[in-house]
């Protein structure tokens, strides 16, 4: 006997059927698109969920003005081929205060994107919001639903989510509640780059290594990506042939020395690596133990 | 014995697109895990992924510093560490929820549901099983099968789990002994028979020293194999199962990006489709044919149970979300009362009559239990008596839904027999149930498609089907009312039908009495009846007491929305008692009647009636005017 379907077949199927069913109950709903890896296989997931029609909810890019610019380039020409509507927020606070993840440390992420993100949706007044959040990715996202329910002011009750059994979702929600549905949640990073190589999606060149300015700092490896990075005294830029496992704002996200050029190369440094996926991003360490739990009952994604 | 299932880095480093070609065709298990806290689930779960490289060397460093640090091996390794995620959880030690989570062979993804063992969260791991292929049952070498060992197989084999591995665990505590092995084995099969489960593979394990984990061990010479992961690579899902039975597509979306393309799309629920393949919409009954499987990716030639689809029909046939695509010949039944088996999931009680929402595949209708027949005491598997369900408690109810479900056996097809239950106040997922069957009439019953619909009829006779609902306390005027009424449509030649109260007691219901069940199956009869006649065209006028809101509404919901028009006459009981036509105030003040509305039997007047009738100012031909106004105006 054998499974007509293979593993990424099934997922493909449960992430559809997940996004299909928020059209159900939902009002106003839309994807958070942040323009990496996980944000463009969810964009692809709802192209084929919805297809022919458009996917019925716009993009949302919480922005920081902080992303690499080759992020930005990608979401404008992804936005138009998949005929969205693309929304950018940026918190308007931390402009004016101009809030850099040089100067202000964790302050930046609480910010821009903790406070931008809440801000967006109360100014939208979306109940919806899809995520790319993958269970795979930290201890305690590991339990966190397919359908995640967040108090009128955003915040997470880890004893107020509801089971989740079969495939049956229960949406049903009072005024000013709001869900996180995150459709990719049983995926894994290896899933995402297998389903990135099968579907030939497209995805930010970041991911491939280049010979990029790059300076080591606090053991990260940064890169220059405009003039906005202030050099420390004695540090010049150093060409390094480097790519990024995971994309945030550019003066947070540490690289990786790489000759990975193409998919099936970065597939196969992934598999042989022997660091894992989040320990390029600086926001995790914030707080020690616990942080992304302590961050997600704040209403960080 | 070597192991040959993780020696890939050599196939990883030296030719990639291999690997990934070959990878590219696994298959996907889900399982879950059982045990209580002590059995070493969390190590065993660890163990997979440190076994099968998915942990890394950052995280590595920070599960040997916190073993040190907080870990319960003395120093060694703590797998559990890697796995206990919550904060909370890690300062009390146990696993209180759900968790998920991943690991890869050469053969297979797997999907672990990391369910706790301890007593009061049955809910969890129903929750966790819900989606589960297989089980592995954990018991520890030390302690035998506990009472926690009967429940977690009881709620596996409940939840239709069909593959049961027993993974005696701890082997190394007790000398990698064969007769302690045995002895578990030959004790766990006498229960699993008496439970119905008739296959179970049984394995000696170490989780924490990794024996028969991933490769057969050197410390158990005498037990032949297989190995847990090579069970789990092997074992055959019931994938093929689902393909093999009848098609069903639960409908989630209409698609319908412009005015020359209608689409469904929803994820099989059983079967194979095909373009040409003859099928049935339920619950309307119509049928038509497949034309198209629409993917981003071209058409599709046929599609199978699991996936996620967008089909075309061949006919403009109305198709909406909540209903079903079935193949024409064998297609599922519709019915509105069943028998089920309920597990619930609250701290509030299960309250018996309260409707709550139930939501079934794309279905979500309004349904209401009855107390249950009897609960299950999952330890001894008695059938107890129970007048409710608490959290965590198993029982068999009546239930019934205030319209038509397509259902099948939760036994024949998941997705159409398993359920949940949502309180309509709070929103909360109370319950998850499994249909066994329906009660009574609905069974074997199709909805017979008709050519002539009720536009036709109605357009037939120049008019709008309508129910005019007459409600108010006996004596306040309603027939009265209604009489005339109905005598005002005669003189416009409007086709028209009053159903009154008494008289319907003298036919069709004469084997009904004044109890609460009868006067509730009272009006839910001329209800029915009301329905076929505005089906037919007509406009019905009914004058019936119908004291109670919730049997109104009943009512409302049998009708398209606007038909129903709801009719206050609204006088004051002192008024209706000073009239009292019929004397039968007298005789229930006297005692001599029960259950009289008004005096010993609430009335509970409409909130926002249509229609309101205020007798104390209005003549009833005065109201009968007002009444015609609003309905043709």
């Amino acid at each position: 006997m054998i499974d007509t379907l293979t593993h990424l077949d099934r997922l493909e199927a449960e992430s559809i059927h997940i996004m299909r069913e928020v059209m159900a109950d939902a009002a106003n709903p839309v994807m958070l698109y942040s323009v990496g890896k996980d944000s463009a296989v969810m964009l692809h997931l709802a192209r084929k969920a919805f297809y022919p029609s458009p996917p019925p909810f716009p993009l949302l890019h919480v922005d920081t003005t902080w992303k690499f610019q080759a992020m930005y380039e990608l979401r404008d020409r992804m936005a138009a081929e998949s005929g969205m509507e693309l929304l950018v927020y940026q918190n308007p606070e931390a402009k004016e205060r101009g809030i850099n993840p040089f100067d202000h440390g964790p302050l930046h992420t609480d910010m821009w994107k903790t406070e931008g993100l809440k801000q967006a949706l109360d100014k939208y007044g979306f109940d919806v919001a899809f995520g790319g959040a993958r269970r795979d990715e930290e201890k305690s996202r590991a339990k966190e639903r397919i359908f995640s329910f967040r108090t009128a002011s955003h915040g997470w009750d880890p004893k107020r989510q509801r089971p989740e059994l079969w495939n049956l979702y229960n949406a049903r929600k009072a005024k000013g509640e709001s869900i996180r549905v995150f459709p990719i949640s049983n995926w894994t990073e290896l899933d995402i780059w297998q389903y990135i190589a099968r579907e030939n999606i497209p995805i930010v060149p970041l991911y491939f290594a280049a010979p990029r300015p790059t300076v080591e700092r606090d053991g990260l490896l940064l890169m220059v990506d405009d003039d906005r990075f202030p050099l420390l005294p004695g540090e010049t830029p150093v060409e390094r042939s480097i790519r990024f496992r995971t994309l945030g704002c550019y003066p947070l996200t540490g690289a990786v020395e790489s000759e990975a050029t193409t998919l099936s190369e970065v597939i196969q440094e992934m598999l042989l690596t022997t660091t894992s996926e989040r320990q390029g991003r600086a926001i995790d360490k914030d707080a020690g133990d616990g942080s992304m739990e302590k961050k997600k009952q704040e209403g960080y994604f | 014995m070597t192991d040959p299932i993780y020696v890939t880095d050599a196939l990883i480093a030296e030719d990639i697109d291999a690997y990934l070609a070959q990878h590219q065709q696994k298959s996907l298990l889900r399982f879950i895990t059982c045990g209580s806290v002590d059995d070493g689930k969390s190590t065993l779960i660890g163990r997979l992924l440190y076994d099968s490289k998915m942990i890394f060397e950052d995280q590595l460093t920070a599960l040997e510093a916190d073993s040190k640090r907080v870990g319960t091996q003395g120093g060694e390794i703590d797998f559990a560490l890697l796995v206990d995620g919550l904060a909370a959880e890690r300062e009390q030690g146990i696993t209180i929820d759900v968790a998920y989570r991943f690991f890869t062979t050469e053969k297979r993804k797997f999907i672990v549901a990391d369910t706790p063992g301890h007593e009061q969260y049955t809910r969890n791991m129903v929750t966790g099983a819900s989606t589960a292929d297989l089980a592995v049952i954990l018991i520890d070498a030390r302690k035998g099968v506990l009472t926690q060992t009967r429940r977690h197989s009881f709620l596996a084999h409940l939840i239709g789990i069909k593959h049961i591995v027993l993974a005696v665990n701890k082997m190394d505590l007790v000398g990698y002994d064969k007769a302690v092995f045995e002895r578990i084995v030959l004790s766990y099969r006498a229960f699993a028979t008496e439970i119905g489960i008739t296959h179970f593979t049984p394995i000696p394990i170490s989780g924490f020293k990794g024996d028969n984990i991933t490769a057969l061990s050197d410390n158990t010479p005498w037990f032949k194999g297989p190995a847990l992961i090579e069970h789990l690579e092997n074992v055959e899902v019931a994938v093929s199962d689902d393909e093999a039975k009848p098609f069903r597509l639960p409908v989630q979306w209409v698609n319908r990006p412009n005015l020359d393309f209608r689409g469904f799309s929803g994820q099989i629920a059983s079967g194979i489709v095909k373009p040409g393949d003859a099928v049935r919409i339920l619950p309307s009954g119509k049928t038509t044919t497949v034309s198209r499987i629409v993917t981003q990716d071209g058409d599709l030639d046929e599609a199978v149970a699991g996936q996620s689809i967008t089909l075309t029909l061949a006919d403009e046939v109305d198709c909406s979300r909540g209903d079903v695509i079935a193949i024409a010949d064998t297609p599922p039944e519709a019915a509105d009362q069943f028998e089920a088996t309920l597990v619930w999931m609250a701290d509030e009680a299960m309250i018996a009559g309260r409707a709550y929402w139930l939501k079934l595949a794309t279905q979500s209708v309004s349904a209401t239990i009855q107390p249950p027949k009897y609960e299950i005491n999952v330890n001894t598997l008695d059938h107890l008596a129970a007048k409710t369900l608490e959290l965590n408690g198993i029982g068999v109810v009546e239930l019934s839904t205030d319209k038509p479900i397509v259902f099948e056996a939760y036994g024949d097809n998941r997705t159409l027999g398993g359920f949940i239950l949502i309180d309509k106040l709070t929103n909360a997922t109370v319950a998850a149930g499994m249909l066994h069957f329906s009660l009574r009439r609905a069974q074997n019953v199709h909805w017979q498609a008709t050519d002539i619909s009720r536009d036709m009829r109605a357009n037939l006779k120049n008019q709008r089907p309508a129910l005019l609902w007459f409600t108010g306390l006996s004596g306040s005027g309603k027939s009265t009312i209604a009489n005339l009424v109905e005598k005002r449509l005669h003189r416009m030649n409007l086709h028209s039908f009053l159903l009154d109260g008494d008289n319907v007691r003298h036919g069709l219901n004469r084997d009904l009495g004044f109890t609460e069940a009868d006067r509730i199956e009272n009006i839910r009869r001329v209800g029915e009846v009301a329905k076929l006649m505005t089906d037919a065209g007509l406009i019905v006028i009914t004058a019936f007491i119908s004291p109670f809101r919730v049997e109104r509404d009943m009512v409302r919901a049998m009708l398209p929305e606007s038909e129903f028009i709801e009719v206050f006459i609204d006088t004051p009981l002192a008024e209706a008692e000073k009239r009292d036509v019929k004397g039968l105030y007298k005789k229930a003040r006297a005692g001599q009647l029960k259950n009289f509305t008004g005096i010993d039997s609430p009335y509970e007047a409409p909130e926002s009636p249509e229609i309101r009738i205020d007798t104390t100012v209005m003549t009833p031909d005065q109201a009968a005017d007002l009444i015609i106004d609003r309905l043709l105006g």
